[in-house]
């Protein structure tokens, strides 16, 4: 057995090992449902970091407009289990398969655009996506959408974050994913060894816009409303100040940025001028003395640390 | 009214709304010539100038014209000092680093603002007679004649600066080639100060011109008028000056367009539609060459 699945292997063990530990003191009200509520986000916010990170840390192309596809998911989503009665997994996967649709829809042309202007066209389309659904009277409009049934629950995001995390982690390690990572590097160089870049930069926002989708799914689900206003591009800047701050192409920045910004945002709740000034902040000095973020392109598999535990475990 | 009429009004509110995206613009396209940074900060330095303007007239009970020109010397300075700040140390940082750090700049500046002037938004007062002029059957009120005469001023001082001066040509001469302009013996770290100063002050000019508009404005108010007055420079070709003015001036028109004859909810989508088409079309912008990129 190679060291990659053992490491896969150790990360599940982890993972089912903290679910548990979690479930449990949610279920023995030892963490409060303020807590739990923040738990659910947190496990949102990783699903749209990484998802985020696929196409801005490792594909390098840098989108603005995530929260968009976020809000394709989430109204699909919440159209089909409230009006059409279907179950809740079916509506995930629906949002998801729309959000990357329309990911790839829109990607086929802008993605031939480069840097700040790739920025702009997609903080654009986002807003573009947020006004279209305000404009549908179907769905409540600007009012927002009411009378969702609240179908998410720490399981629900835990498993599906899981999930994500696996095959996101996959896909960077398969031969497309390192056709992403050399798009990245240099394009010119990577057309001339003959990768196809269109079809990976599409490939990759595709993906990324779908795992949206499903967090917008889990975010719809789990309020009882849902208003145009929650997917503006703030909401999309967020997402990137998590994946900036955890490190562009690092799977373990972007859990430990959107862990480390929703803690903040949490424990900041009753002052949001702080709070946004002290995201400010963070943000320039780290493009000063830290621009590769905290994690860089390290991840947590790769550390001294841990392949210093690997081996205590196989001595 | 019939459909003339209405066309003709609406081209007239086009026109004012366009000047103020043109002088925002211009500030962007400036900007973004010499360091090729999309300065997503304009859009607040905008905001603060409506502010300061705001305070040379309540406070300091100036009347528009000293306001206007308090704003523009204190925002430039601003926009000298943000520069100096937070671009000057990421000179040579890739340009996602820059690009990050504009957003944490507009962030703070938004919510400092917020922290010192609270959010609610404040009532500007009227400054200037709100007289409507009729030109045959169509209205010009006083404010938009304002706009556009002060808007028409500026112009005119931009365009003698950049090509008349010493100083204009140097920026010209860096935003053609930075590193071959410093060979010739141009300070660029100056050029770009002086290029920060005179772009934030013409924002500044817009936010006071707006407030006097609208009558209101808030620190949030920078952000769709900054996006939009990015969009404006793309439209005309970034980098062009001329561009960023027919660039303003065009989406304004189209935005009173939108609104007028369809819904103004769709105004914002009708300008961001039309920067994803221009990228599409004519990545170069309206007044733009095709430049090809070499490896």
């Amino acid at each position: 057995m190679n060291l990659l699945r053992k490491n896969d292997l150790i990360m599940l063990a982890f993972g089912i090992v903290l679910f548990a530990v979690l479930q449990g003191l949610i279920s023995t009200k030892i963490i409060g449902s303020f807590w739990e509520l923040n738990l659910i986000i947190i496990g949102i916010n990783v699903i749209m970091s990484v998802s985020l990170n696929l196409i801005n840390g490792y594909t390098g192309q840098f989108s603005l407009g995530h929260a968009g596809f976020m809000a394709v998911g989430a109204y699909v989503g919440v159209v089909l289990t409230t009006f059409f009665k279907l179950p809740f997994i079916v509506a995930l996967a629906a949002g998801a398969l729309a959000a990357g649709f329309l990911g790839f829809l829109i990607g086929l042309p802008t993605l031939r655009l480069r840097g700040d202007y790739l920025a702009i066209a997609t903080l654009g389309l986002g807003e573009i996506i947020r006004i279209v659904i305000m404009n549908i009277d179907y769905v409540g409009g600007a009012a927002g959408f009411q009378g969702i049934t609240h179908y998410t629950n720490f399981a629900w995001v835990f498993i599906i974050m899981l999930i994500t995390l696996f095959v996101i982690k996959n896909f960077i390690n398969s031969s497309h994913g390192r056709a992403c990572i050399a798009i990245r590097e240099n394009e010119i160089a990577a057309e001339a060894m003959g990768i196809n870049t269109t079809k990976y930069k599409v490939m990759a926002f595709t993906m990324g816009a779908a795992f949206a989708g499903i967090a917008g799914g889990l975010f719809a689900h789990n309020f009882y409303i849902i208003s145009p206003s929650s997917f503006t591009f703030l909401s999309s800047f967020n997402y990137l100040i998590m994946v900036v701050m955890g490190g562009m192409g690092s799977i373990t920045g972007s859990i430990a940025g959107a862990f480390v910004v929703t803690f903040i945002s949490a424990a900041l709740a009753n002052w949001p001028e702080f709070r946004m000034i002290i995201y400010a902040l963070v943000l320039i000095l780290l493009m000063f003395y830290r621009p590769q973020g905290l994690f860089g392109y390290m991840e947590i598999t790769n550390m001294g640390i841990f392949r210093r535990i690997l081996k205590r475990g196989r001595e | 009214m019939d459909f003339t009429h209405q066309f003709v009004q609406q081209l007239i509110n086009g026109v004012s709304l366009g000047s103020i995206y043109a002088l925002i613009a211009l500030g962007y396209t400036m900007i973004y010539g010499i360091i090729k940074l999309i300065n997503f900060a304009h859009g607040d330095i905008y905001m603060v100038g409506a502010y300061i303007g705001f305070f040379a007239v309540t406070r300091a009970e100036m009347s528009i014209v000293p306001a206007l020109l308090v704003s523009m010397v204190v925002t430039g300075l601003l926009g000298m000092l943000v520069e100096r700040l937070a671009y000057k140390p990421l000179r040579h940082a890739p340009r996602i680093s820059i690009l990050i750090t504009a957003i944490g700049v507009s962030f703070f500046l938004e919510y400092a603002s917020m922290y010192f002037v609270t959010p609610t938004p404040r009532t500007f007062p009227n400054v200037i007679d709100n007289i409507a002029y009729n030109i045959g059957p169509f209205v010009v009120n006083g404010q938009q004649m304002m706009i556009m005469g002060i808007t028409l001023i500026l112009m005119v001082i931009l365009t003698y600066i950049v090509q008349k001066t010493k100083l204009g040509k140097a920026m010209r001469a860096a935003s053609f080639d930075v590193e071959t302009a410093q060979l010739m013996g141009i300070n660029a770290d100056r050029v770009i100060s002086y290029t920060f100063c005179i772009g934030s002050a013409l924002a500044a000019a817009a936010g006071v011109l707006v407030g006097v508009y609208y009558n209101s404005i808030d620190p949030l108010m920078g952000i769709m008028p900054g996006l939009k007055a990015f969009v404006a420079a793309v439209l005309g070709g970034i980098g062009i000056l001329p561009g960023a003015v027919t660039g303003g001036i065009i989406l304004g028109v189209i935005e009173a367009m939108v609104s007028g004859f369809l819904s103004s909810t769709f105004r914002d989508a009708a300008a961001f539609g039309i920067l994803i088409l221009v990228l599409l079309f004519k990545p170069s912008g309206l007044l733009g060459k095709n430049r090809r990129e070499k490896v």
